[in-house]
């Protein structure tokens, strides 16, 4: 009996032992998450080894990209769902969490009203929109942060995964669906700040949101939330329904033909999914300090989907990898190269195409020390519907 | 209807019964008020020449075609004409495709794993555990078709003919009351033909099995009763002697 086979389902260890790649990115993420901010707070400004205070934002944000992107990955690597509107998940939530801390903001905006954000005041408004009541508490933000965007993700795949909007169809309406929220979060009279969105944070549960401690502890968040998001990825696909949902991708109507209700788990996988996205974007705004309809640009969900692509589709941890190493590259070419960045995007997409198949994953395991036991190699041959 | 037809739906020992089933694609008559049954336990095989409605059926049959008129019954009870592919597979029957359609990414096990008849719903499949009886029935199947020693390699690592048996072995695991098999002996060698009908016979012994395929030994080695179709309706029935030596059969078939 090998290590496939048997049953998965055990202690959180069986999660990852035994599969190289799993054990070195949760390793590292631990890693990451003691020393960023030890070397931060701990070490001497004027020492070699001190973490400043743009960097420790800049890895966290790249750490939000992270779960981002592995969210993309559960759904396209494993169940072959290309969503090109991930993005909208990741704004929904971002914006629950701007919500709450314009609320925090209390009568220290520039109005200096203690009934309503700046914005509504600009705007001329008298009384706070109904869908901002609540948000308050950080406890309701907090559940709102997970209920919309699983709530927004379970409408539009209960509509489309029903009807077997499947491949690129799927595809052209997700995006249409963040373009559609883009528009509609563009409008003043949403009431959610327009075209400048929510930003002018002071504070989170209490604590100002730019003291250094209180960046590193959202650091930490963000480096926990990977990992506990890594560790319920693997859980679901190391289940039977891990299995079914490859079975989805590479041949959907043999797997209805076995009596698998296919659209359930696609709904499935793509609420949970949707609420990762949405939990990595209420970390992300925060750290950025600002959360706008930009956000939900088309062209950011595409980014989305080459990060997967790079780092390797259908680990996972290929996608931590990819978000991480593409962001790091845009950081550094915009500054010095602003000009080629889009295109150097672009050829990177098509190179990872062409060349690299598998990501920079496939290089790693093809590296012997990064091989995995043959018995959970798993190559991602991808393919269509085999019918 | 004919009278024995009436008297043997009557009497609950058919398994399948299709009565008058017409579909057409974009004016092509696919089928043309195909009728005919199965009984319960019967071993059946399909011939028919390209274009003569075979796989159109079975898609009827397995809810992937919705028909334009007519009726399938199953055990004389259930109208398969308003239900899908999912609801169909739980209620019983189980389908091979023309091209063998394996998980090529999964091993032969988890191949086998999957098409396991049990509880089907998304959320109990993310908690669930193999029994050791499930085990031993999974490696009781790779016996059969015979696989074992080819366990854990991803199925499509495997010959065609490999692919075609696993296939076999995961309608096996479905455990369905009908399976439908189309062409299980394309492609495949002689001797590999003549291990998929000493399977096929072994399964029919308590299931009942429709079987569509070109190859005239492998339909002689079942020793089965043959329906022959034609433009989408029945040409012929009986023995395959008997339709071998039908006139019609042998104009529009088999004398050519």
């Amino acid at each position: 009996m090998t290590t496939l086979t048997t049953p998965r389902t055990g202690p959180i260890t069986s999660l990852v032992v035994g599969d190289r790649g799993a054990m070195i990115t949760v390793a590292l993420l631990f890693a990451t998450a003691v020393i960023v901010p030890a070397f931060n707070l701990l070490v001497p400004a004027d020492s070699f080894f001190h973490v400043p205070n743009y960097v420790v934002s800049l890895l966290g944000k790249y750490l939000c990209f992270a779960l981002l992107a592995m969210s993309v990955d559960l759904i396209w690597g494993f169940c072959g769902i290309l969503s090109l509107g991930h993005g909208a998940f990741f704004s929904l939530g971002g914006y629950a969490m701007g919500m709450y801390l314009m609320r925090q903001v209390g009568d220290r905006g520039v109005y200096g009203n203690s009934e309503l954000p700046d914005f509504m005041v600009f705007l001329n408004w008298s009384e706070l929109p109904w869908f901002w009541y609540g948000f308050d508490s950080f406890a309701f933000a907090a559940l709102m942060i997970i209920v919309v965007p699983g709530v927004a993700a379970f409408v539009f795949g209960w509509f489309a995964f029903r009807s077997r909007v499947t491949g690129v169809y799927l595809s052209i309406i997700s995006q249409a669906l963040t373009f559609a929220l883009l528009l509609a979060f563009f409008r003043n009279d949403m009431g959610f700040g327009g075209n400048n969105g929510l930003t002018d944070f002071k504070e989170i549960l209490g604590f100002d949101l730019k003291s250094t401690a209180v960046r590193a502890v959202l650091f930490v968040c963000s480096a926990v939330a990977v990992i506990f998001g890594f560790l319920m990825c693997r859980f679901i696909v190391m289940s039977k329904f891990g299995r079914v949902l490859i079975a989805i991708r590479d041949a959907e109507s043999r797997t209805r033909f076995l009596g698998y209700r296919v659209e359930h788990y696609k709904l499935v996988v793509f609420t949970v999914s949707a609420i990762l996205a949405g939990i990595a974007g209420a970390l992300y705004v925060p750290q950025v300090g600002i959360i706008n309809p930009g956000e939900f640009s088309p062209a950011n969900s595409i980014e989305i989907v080459i990060w997967v692509a790079v780092g390797g589709r259908g680990y996972l941890h290929g996608a931590i990898l990819g978000a991480i190493v593409v962001n790091y590259a845009k950081t550094y070419f915009t500054g010095a190269f602003p000009e080629i960045w889009l295109f150097m995007l672009g050829a990177l997409f098509i190179a990872t195409t062409l060349f690299l198949p598998k990501g920079i994953v496939g290089i790693m395991e093809k590296v012997k020390f990064f091989n995995r036991p043959p018995d959970t190699a798993k190559p991602v041959l991808l393919q269509g519907d085999g019918d | 209807m004919n009278a024995p037809l009436v008297e043997k739906i009557a009497s609950g020992d058919t398994i399948l019964y299709l009565d008058g089933v017409s579909v057409s694609f974009d004016g092509f008559k696919a089928l043309n008020g195909l009728s005919f049954y199965v009984e319960a336990g019967e071993l059946r095989a399909i011939i028919g020449p390209n274009g003569a409605g075979k796989t159109t059926m079975m898609d009827v049959i397995t809810g992937k075609t919705k028909p334009d008129e007519g009726m399938v019954l199953f055990k004389n009870h259930t109208d398969l004409t308003r239900l899908d592919e999912t609801r169909i597979a739980n209620l019983g029957i189980g389908r091979k495709f023309q091209k063998p359609t394996v998980f090529e990414n999964h091993t032969v096990f988890e191949n086998l794993e999957l098409a396991l008849a049990g509880d089907r719903r998304a959320v109990s499949a993310l908690f669930f555990r193999l029994s050791g009886e499930d085990q031993d029935r999974i490696s009781e199947v790779m016996e059969i078709i015979v696989l074992s020693a080819m366990r854990t390699r991803l199925a499509g690592e495997l010959s065609h003919g490999q692919k075609q048996w696993l296939e076999i072995g995961m309608l096996l695991m479905q455990d369905p009351e009908l399976l439908l098999i189309d062409e299980p002996a394309a492609g495949m060698t002689d001797s590999e033909t003549a291990q998929t009908a000493v399977m096929l016979k072994d399964i029919s012994k308590n299931h009942s099995v429709v079987v569509v395929e070109h190859d005239m030994t492998f339909i002689r080695s079942l020793e089965s009763r043959v329906t022959v179709l034609h433009e989408g309706s029945v040409l012929a029935e009986g023995s395959l002697d008997t339709v071998q030596q039908n006139e019609r059969v042998i104009e529009v078939y088999l004398g050519r």
